[in-house]
């Protein structure tokens, strides 16, 4: 039926139906938002000896995000008098509707996905920097050192581990010929591209936790020196949209190393009566926890440790593994 | 025909995306504004600094470094602007195109180092 319907003529009534049906794939992501805080905060409590929530909603404390989402609609809304009131009021929005769009071309499996355009992997990249403008415009617009400083930050920090993300991507992109998200996961049929591309996939994997600003790359938002960086004058709803930006992120940037590397929805030898979907969700759920791990597990960087790494480091790595993937396919060639 | 339907109703889709993107910080703030409290008085409006009083303007000026990060990223961006079409067409390209790729690479490396070498590259 869908089928029929994305050959159909475009027009208002596909509009309403790919509405409901992103509606639907919203409120998903949304439900995986409120568990990954929890799981996150569990798993954390876990590693750190201790509980974590377990007093809202029973004894793994599964009522407990719900509760802190609901406490954050009835907080008051304060716009500092000092701050730019248009550009606070839209920071979050723009800092969110990227977080949401990326995951348009992002596919499930084969039948599940949205989106199926040729750029696939340009699109998703191209995108994703646009949040920085929201958190530069909200850190701008907040007329706080602290907002600013984390603003600066933030950008400092997307343009230099922007470059090695995407440059590690290349080599996947030399091995598939294509930067369709699919074709690259039906490239992966002889072997998963963490296999072909392990430096591809280390580069990428510390790159994503830098774009993600997570721990240890949290600097935009380090509590202990910035009080809380860019959303400092946030409060309430509005900075409900900054975290929730981020947890969306969190949520495409691990669909998009599973698809990239890990094989998307495609089964181990053996193991293919397992339907797609399954493959998928284990493969997000493992790359979520290591990320969850890393942040239990590094210390934060310094201001300027980041950046030296990304420079002096990533890059380099990132662009010597492009030649020697060249090299390695001209090699397959010869045989 | 079936195929330009296609590839426009996909970019439809990703327009649905956006348009999602937007309606739900707007609804969910104005829904948020029937239900939160609103107990306005000065002192809750004045900038966050720790407690003390705001002094000097927030807007200061930035150390240049930021300037020549962005600089470098902008010569690299460029870089994979060249990079992602090649890489999509090595097939076709082949040998000769790879070898023609590692001498513009190669120049940009050579700005590396130099940036490198001239301490651009430390933050203080």
């Amino acid at each position: 039926m869908v089928e029929e319907l994305l050959y159909s003529e475009a027009g208002l009534l596909n509009f309403g139906i790919f509405f409901l049906l992103a509606t639907v794939l919203l409120l998903v992501v949304l439900g995986f938002v409120t568990y990954a805080i929890l799981a996150e905060r569990k798993v954390m409590g876990f590693m750190q000896l201790r509980h974590g929530p377990n007093q809202v909603g029973g004894r793994w404390g599964l009522l407990q995000t719900v509760a802190d989402v609901l406490k954050l609609l009835l907080k008051e809304d304060t716009i500092p008098k000092l701050a730019d009131r248009p550009l606070f009021i839209l920071a979050p929005v723009i800092a969110f509707a990227p977080a949401f769009m990326v995951l348009a071309t992002i596919p499930f499996t084969d039948k599940l996905q949205f989106a199926d355009i040729g750029v696939g992997l340009l699109y998703y990249i191209a995108i994703s920097g646009l949040t920085t403008v929201g958190i530069v415009t909200g850190a701008w617009a907040s007329n706080n050192k602290y907002a600013l400083l984390g603003g600066m930050r933030a950008a400092a920090q997307m343009i230099s581990y922007e470059i090695p993300l995407v440059m590690s991507v290349l080599g996947i992109i030399l091995l598939t010929g294509s930067l369709n998200l699919n074709e690259i996961v039906e490239a992966q049929k002889n072997g998963w591209f963490i296999i072909w591309q392990p430096i591809a996939f280390t580069v990428f994997l510390i790159a994503s936790t830098a774009e993600l600003n997570r721990v240890p790359f949290d600097l935009p938002e380090a509590e202990s020196e910035l009080v809380a960086g860019f959303h400092v004058e946030y409060s309430g709803f509005r900075w409900a949209f900054f975290m929730l930006a981020e947890y969306v992120y969190f949520f495409a940037m691990a669909s998009l190393t599973t698809v990239l590397f890990l094989g998307g929805w495609l089964p181990l030898p053996f193991l293919d009566f397992i339907p797609g979907a399954v493959w998928f969700a284990l493969k997000f759920t493992a790359v979520i926890f290591i990320l969850v791990w890393f942040r239990v597990t590094f210390p934060r960087l310094r201001a300027d440790q980041l950046m030296e790494f990304g420079w002096k480091v990533l890059l380099p790595v990132a662009l010597a593994n492009i030649f020697l993937t060249a090299l390695l396919k001209e090699w397959l060639n010869i045989f | 025909m079936e195929l330009w339907n296609l590839y426009q109703n996909n970019y439809l889709i990703v327009f649905v995306f956006l348009c999602l993107g937007v309606i739900l910080p707007v609804v969910a703030l104005f829904l948020g504004k029937l239900l939160r409290p609103y107990k306005p008085y000065d002192t809750k409006y004045t900038t966050y600094e720790s407690g003390i009083e705001p002094f000097h303007d927030s807007r200061v000026q930035f150390n240049v470094r930021y300037y020549i990060f962005a600089l470098m990223f902008v010569i690299f961006d460029v870089e994979t602007v060249f990079l992602y079409p090649w890489a999509v067409a090595y097939e076709k390209l082949g040998i000769f195109a790879l070898i023609e790729m590692l001498i513009f690479v190669f120049m940009l490396v050579i700005g590396l180092v130099y940036a490198w070498k001239k301490k651009v590259l430390k933050w203080i």
